[in-house]
Protein backbone atom coordinates (compact mmCIF):
# COMPACT_ATOMS: atom_id res chain seq x y z
CA UNK A 1 0.00 0.00 0.00
CA UNK A 2 2.95 2.35 0.46
CA UNK A 3 3.60 2.28 -3.24
CA UNK A 4 0.05 3.36 -3.97
CA UNK A 5 0.40 6.18 -1.50
CA UNK A 6 3.44 7.53 -3.26
CA UNK A 7 1.65 7.49 -6.56
CA UNK A 8 -1.15 9.53 -5.04
CA UNK A 9 1.30 12.08 -3.73
CA UNK A 10 2.97 12.40 -7.10
CA UNK A 11 -0.28 12.83 -8.91
CA UNK A 12 -1.59 15.36 -6.41
CA UNK A 13 1.57 17.36 -6.65
CA UNK A 14 1.11 17.37 -10.37
CA UNK A 15 -2.43 18.65 -9.94
CA UNK A 16 -1.22 21.33 -7.58
CA UNK A 17 1.53 22.29 -10.00
CA UNK A 18 -1.09 22.75 -12.68
CA UNK A 19 -2.78 25.29 -10.46
CA UNK A 20 -5.81 23.32 -9.30
CA UNK A 21 -6.03 24.92 -5.86
CA UNK A 22 -4.09 27.49 -3.91
CA UNK A 23 -5.10 25.93 -0.59
CA UNK A 24 -3.93 22.49 -1.65
CA UNK A 25 -0.63 24.07 -2.67
CA UNK A 26 -0.34 25.72 0.71
CA UNK A 27 -1.07 22.56 2.69
CA UNK A 28 0.93 20.25 0.46
CA UNK A 29 3.85 22.65 0.73
CA UNK A 30 4.08 22.18 4.49
CA UNK A 31 6.36 19.33 5.53
CA UNK A 32 4.46 16.60 7.33
CA UNK A 33 1.10 17.93 6.19
CA UNK A 34 0.91 15.51 3.29
CA UNK A 35 -1.43 13.20 5.20
CA UNK A 36 -4.10 15.88 5.60
CA UNK A 37 -3.84 17.17 2.08
CA UNK A 38 -3.22 13.99 0.17
CA UNK A 39 -4.20 11.18 2.48
CA UNK A 40 -7.97 11.23 1.98
CA UNK A 41 -7.90 8.08 -0.09
CA UNK A 42 -5.67 6.32 2.42
CA UNK A 43 -7.86 7.47 5.30
CA UNK A 44 -10.94 6.15 3.51
CA UNK A 45 -9.27 2.82 2.86
CA UNK A 46 -8.14 2.62 6.48
CA UNK A 47 -11.70 3.23 7.66
CA UNK A 48 -12.83 0.31 5.55
CA UNK A 49 -10.15 -2.28 6.27
CA UNK A 50 -7.87 -0.92 8.99
CA UNK A 51 -4.26 -1.89 8.46
CA UNK A 52 -5.05 -4.92 6.32
CA UNK A 53 -3.25 -5.03 2.98
CA UNK A 54 -5.42 -6.24 0.11
CA UNK A 55 -3.95 -8.70 -2.38
CA UNK A 56 -3.72 -7.91 -6.09
CA UNK A 57 -7.27 -8.14 -7.43
CA UNK A 58 -6.64 -10.26 -10.49
CA UNK A 59 -10.12 -11.81 -10.34
CA UNK A 60 -11.75 -8.37 -10.27
CA UNK A 61 -12.84 -6.92 -13.56
CA UNK A 62 -13.18 -3.16 -13.25
CA UNK A 63 -14.53 -1.52 -16.36
CA UNK A 64 -14.24 2.21 -16.81
CA UNK A 65 -13.53 4.27 -19.91
CA UNK A 66 -9.88 5.21 -20.43
CA UNK A 67 -11.06 8.68 -21.33
CA UNK A 68 -14.24 10.15 -19.86
CA UNK A 69 -15.37 13.28 -21.65
CA UNK A 70 -17.89 14.19 -18.98
CA UNK A 71 -16.85 13.56 -15.38
CA UNK A 72 -20.44 14.03 -14.25
CA UNK A 73 -21.44 10.63 -15.55
CA UNK A 74 -18.86 7.92 -16.03
CA UNK A 75 -20.00 4.37 -16.72
CA UNK A 76 -18.68 1.90 -14.15
CA UNK A 77 -18.87 -1.87 -14.34
CA UNK A 78 -17.38 -4.21 -11.80
CA UNK A 79 -17.50 -7.95 -11.39
CA UNK A 80 -15.60 -10.40 -9.25
CA UNK A 81 -15.06 -14.06 -10.11
CA UNK A 82 -16.51 -16.17 -7.32
CA UNK A 83 -18.52 -19.36 -6.88
CA UNK A 84 -20.98 -17.27 -4.81
CA UNK A 85 -21.66 -20.26 -2.55
CA UNK A 86 -22.61 -20.06 1.12
CA UNK A 87 -19.02 -20.58 2.27
CA UNK A 88 -17.23 -18.78 -0.56
CA UNK A 89 -18.77 -15.61 -1.92
CA UNK A 90 -18.10 -11.94 -2.40
CA UNK A 91 -19.59 -9.98 0.47
CA UNK A 92 -18.94 -6.50 -0.83
CA UNK A 93 -17.21 -4.40 -3.43
CA UNK A 94 -16.23 -0.86 -2.52
CA UNK A 95 -15.46 1.82 -5.09
CA UNK A 96 -13.00 4.55 -4.14
CA UNK A 97 -12.12 7.48 -6.38
CA UNK A 98 -8.79 8.77 -5.10
CA UNK A 99 -9.00 12.18 -6.77
CA UNK A 100 -12.53 13.10 -5.68
CA UNK A 101 -13.18 15.49 -2.76
CA UNK A 102 -14.85 12.50 -1.06
CA UNK A 103 -13.03 9.37 -2.27
CA UNK A 104 -15.67 6.92 -0.94
CA UNK A 105 -17.98 6.45 -3.90
CA UNK A 106 -20.17 3.40 -3.39
CA UNK A 107 -20.33 0.04 -1.63
CA UNK A 108 -22.16 -2.89 -3.18
CA UNK A 109 -23.18 -5.73 -0.87
CA UNK A 110 -23.93 -9.10 -2.34
CA UNK A 111 -25.49 -12.31 -1.08
CA UNK A 112 -25.42 -15.89 -2.32
CA UNK A 113 -28.77 -15.10 -3.92
CA UNK A 114 -27.04 -12.46 -6.09
CA UNK A 115 -25.74 -15.35 -8.19
CA UNK A 116 -22.80 -13.25 -9.37
CA UNK A 117 -20.86 -10.37 -7.86
CA UNK A 118 -21.55 -8.02 -10.69
CA UNK A 119 -22.86 -4.49 -10.82
CA UNK A 120 -22.90 -1.50 -13.11
CA UNK A 121 -23.62 2.13 -12.37
CA UNK A 122 -22.52 5.66 -13.22
CA UNK A 123 -20.21 7.77 -11.11
CA UNK A 124 -18.79 11.28 -10.94
CA UNK A 125 -15.08 11.97 -11.29
CA UNK A 126 -13.79 15.42 -10.40
CA UNK A 127 -10.59 15.01 -12.40
CA UNK A 128 -8.32 12.43 -14.02
CA UNK A 129 -7.56 9.78 -11.42
CA UNK A 130 -7.31 6.17 -10.35
CA UNK A 131 -10.55 4.48 -9.39
CA UNK A 132 -10.15 1.51 -7.05
CA UNK A 133 -12.35 -1.53 -6.55
CA UNK A 134 -11.87 -3.31 -3.23
CA UNK A 135 -13.48 -6.74 -2.91
CA UNK A 136 -14.31 -8.23 0.48
CA UNK A 137 -14.76 -12.00 0.51
CA UNK A 138 -16.95 -14.04 2.87
CA UNK A 139 -13.84 -15.44 4.59
CA UNK A 140 -12.36 -11.98 5.09
CA UNK A 141 -9.88 -12.02 2.19
CA UNK A 142 -9.40 -8.65 0.53
CA UNK A 143 -8.49 -7.89 -3.05
CA UNK A 144 -8.02 -4.60 -4.81
CA UNK A 145 -7.53 -3.37 -8.32
CA UNK A 146 -7.55 0.03 -9.98
CA UNK A 147 -8.24 1.71 -13.28
CA UNK A 148 -6.92 5.04 -14.49
CA UNK A 149 -9.49 7.36 -16.03
CA UNK A 150 -8.58 10.53 -17.87
CA UNK A 151 -11.34 13.06 -17.38
CA UNK A 152 -11.79 15.84 -19.92
CA UNK A 153 -14.39 17.90 -18.04
CA UNK A 154 -14.56 17.22 -14.31
CA UNK A 155 -17.73 16.38 -12.40
CA UNK A 156 -18.59 17.30 -8.77
CA UNK A 157 -17.63 20.96 -8.47
CA UNK A 158 -18.46 21.74 -12.07
CA UNK A 159 -21.98 23.06 -12.56
CA UNK B 1 -41.60 12.48 -6.37
CA UNK B 2 -38.84 10.67 -8.00
CA UNK B 3 -39.48 8.94 -11.28
CA UNK B 4 -38.45 5.30 -11.24
CA UNK B 5 -37.82 2.76 -13.95
CA UNK B 6 -37.20 -0.89 -13.21
CA UNK B 7 -36.53 -3.65 -15.68
CA UNK B 8 -36.86 -7.29 -14.65
CA UNK B 9 -36.29 -9.71 -17.53
CA UNK B 10 -39.00 -12.05 -18.71
CA UNK B 11 -38.64 -15.60 -19.97
CA UNK B 12 -36.71 -16.69 -16.91
CA UNK B 13 -36.01 -20.32 -16.04
CA UNK B 14 -35.21 -21.64 -12.57
CA UNK B 15 -31.49 -21.31 -11.87
CA UNK B 16 -30.99 -18.41 -14.32
CA UNK B 17 -28.91 -15.51 -13.10
CA UNK B 18 -30.79 -12.45 -14.27
CA UNK B 19 -29.76 -8.79 -14.42
CA UNK B 20 -32.17 -6.26 -12.95
CA UNK B 21 -31.76 -2.68 -14.12
CA UNK B 22 -33.12 0.44 -12.51
CA UNK B 23 -33.05 4.18 -12.86
CA UNK B 24 -34.37 6.85 -10.53
CA UNK B 25 -34.63 10.57 -11.17
CA UNK B 26 -32.68 12.37 -8.47
CA UNK B 27 -30.21 15.25 -8.51
CA UNK B 28 -27.75 13.54 -6.16
CA UNK B 29 -26.63 16.99 -5.03
CA UNK B 30 -23.07 16.24 -3.95
CA UNK B 31 -22.54 19.15 -1.57
CA UNK B 32 -19.47 20.13 -3.60
CA UNK B 33 -21.22 22.47 -6.00
CA UNK B 34 -21.44 26.20 -5.53
CA UNK B 35 -24.50 28.28 -6.31
CA UNK B 36 -23.29 30.50 -9.18
CA UNK B 37 -25.29 33.50 -7.85
CA UNK B 38 -24.40 33.42 -4.16
CA UNK B 39 -21.07 31.56 -4.30
CA UNK B 40 -22.28 29.40 -1.42
CA UNK B 41 -22.11 25.62 -1.41
CA UNK B 42 -25.39 23.96 -2.29
CA UNK B 43 -26.20 21.60 0.62
CA UNK B 44 -25.76 17.90 -0.01
CA UNK B 45 -28.88 15.89 -0.72
CA UNK B 46 -28.39 12.40 -2.00
CA UNK B 47 -29.87 8.95 -1.96
CA UNK B 48 -27.46 7.13 0.32
CA UNK B 49 -28.93 3.65 0.39
CA UNK B 50 -30.42 1.29 -2.13
CA UNK B 51 -31.85 -2.15 -1.42
CA UNK B 52 -33.23 -4.94 -3.57
CA UNK B 53 -35.52 -7.58 -2.09
CA UNK B 54 -37.07 -10.77 -3.34
CA UNK B 55 -40.27 -11.69 -1.49
CA UNK B 56 -39.26 -9.35 1.32
CA UNK B 57 -35.69 -10.60 1.72
CA UNK B 58 -32.73 -8.39 0.84
CA UNK B 59 -30.40 -9.99 -1.71
CA UNK B 60 -28.45 -6.90 -2.78
CA UNK B 61 -27.83 -3.52 -1.26
CA UNK B 62 -25.66 -0.52 -1.89
CA UNK B 63 -24.41 2.55 -0.03
CA UNK B 64 -23.95 5.65 -2.14
CA UNK B 65 -21.98 8.84 -1.71
CA UNK B 66 -22.04 12.15 -3.56
CA UNK B 67 -19.82 10.64 -6.27
CA UNK B 68 -22.71 8.59 -7.61
CA UNK B 69 -23.96 10.36 -10.73
CA UNK B 70 -27.30 12.19 -10.85
CA UNK B 71 -30.31 10.06 -11.81
CA UNK B 72 -28.65 6.94 -10.42
CA UNK B 73 -28.60 3.92 -12.65
CA UNK B 74 -27.82 0.55 -11.17
CA UNK B 75 -27.81 -2.93 -12.64
CA UNK B 76 -27.21 -6.03 -10.51
CA UNK B 77 -27.87 -9.74 -10.58
CA UNK B 78 -30.23 -12.20 -8.94
CA UNK B 79 -30.34 -15.97 -9.02
CA UNK B 80 -33.93 -16.76 -9.91
CA UNK B 81 -35.37 -19.94 -8.48
CA UNK B 82 -39.10 -19.28 -8.31
CA UNK B 83 -41.64 -16.64 -9.13
CA UNK B 84 -42.10 -13.84 -6.66
CA UNK B 85 -41.90 -10.13 -6.10
CA UNK B 86 -38.89 -7.88 -6.63
CA UNK B 87 -38.92 -4.70 -4.57
CA UNK B 88 -36.39 -1.91 -4.95
CA UNK B 89 -36.04 0.82 -2.34
CA UNK B 90 -34.08 4.06 -2.40
CA UNK B 91 -33.46 5.96 0.84
CA UNK B 92 -33.03 9.71 0.50
CA UNK B 93 -30.93 11.47 3.13
CA UNK B 94 -33.89 13.76 3.75
CA UNK B 95 -35.84 10.79 5.10
CA UNK B 96 -37.93 10.14 2.01
CA UNK B 97 -38.14 6.57 0.78
CA UNK B 98 -38.93 5.73 -2.82
CA UNK B 99 -39.80 2.22 -3.91
CA UNK B 100 -40.91 0.14 -6.83
CA UNK B 101 -42.28 -3.38 -6.94
CA UNK B 102 -42.63 -5.76 -9.82
CA UNK B 103 -43.19 -9.43 -10.48
CA UNK B 104 -40.54 -11.95 -11.37
CA UNK B 105 -42.02 -14.84 -13.27
CA UNK B 106 -40.03 -18.03 -13.44
CA UNK B 107 -41.43 -20.48 -15.99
Amino acid sequence: MKRVGLEILDRRQFVVASGAGALALLVAGLPGAAKGANGKFEDTLKKLIGDAVPAEGTMISLKLPEVAENGNSVALGVSVESPMSADDHVKAVHILSEGNPVPMTASYRFTVQSGRAEVSSRIRLAQSQNVFALAEMSDGRLYMTKALVKVTVGGCGAA
Amino acid sequence: MAKIRMKVPGNVKAGDIITIKSLISHRMESGQRKDPDTGKLIPRQIIDKFTAKFDGEIFFESDWQGSVAANPFIAFTFKAEKSGEIELTWHDENGEVYSKKGPLTVG
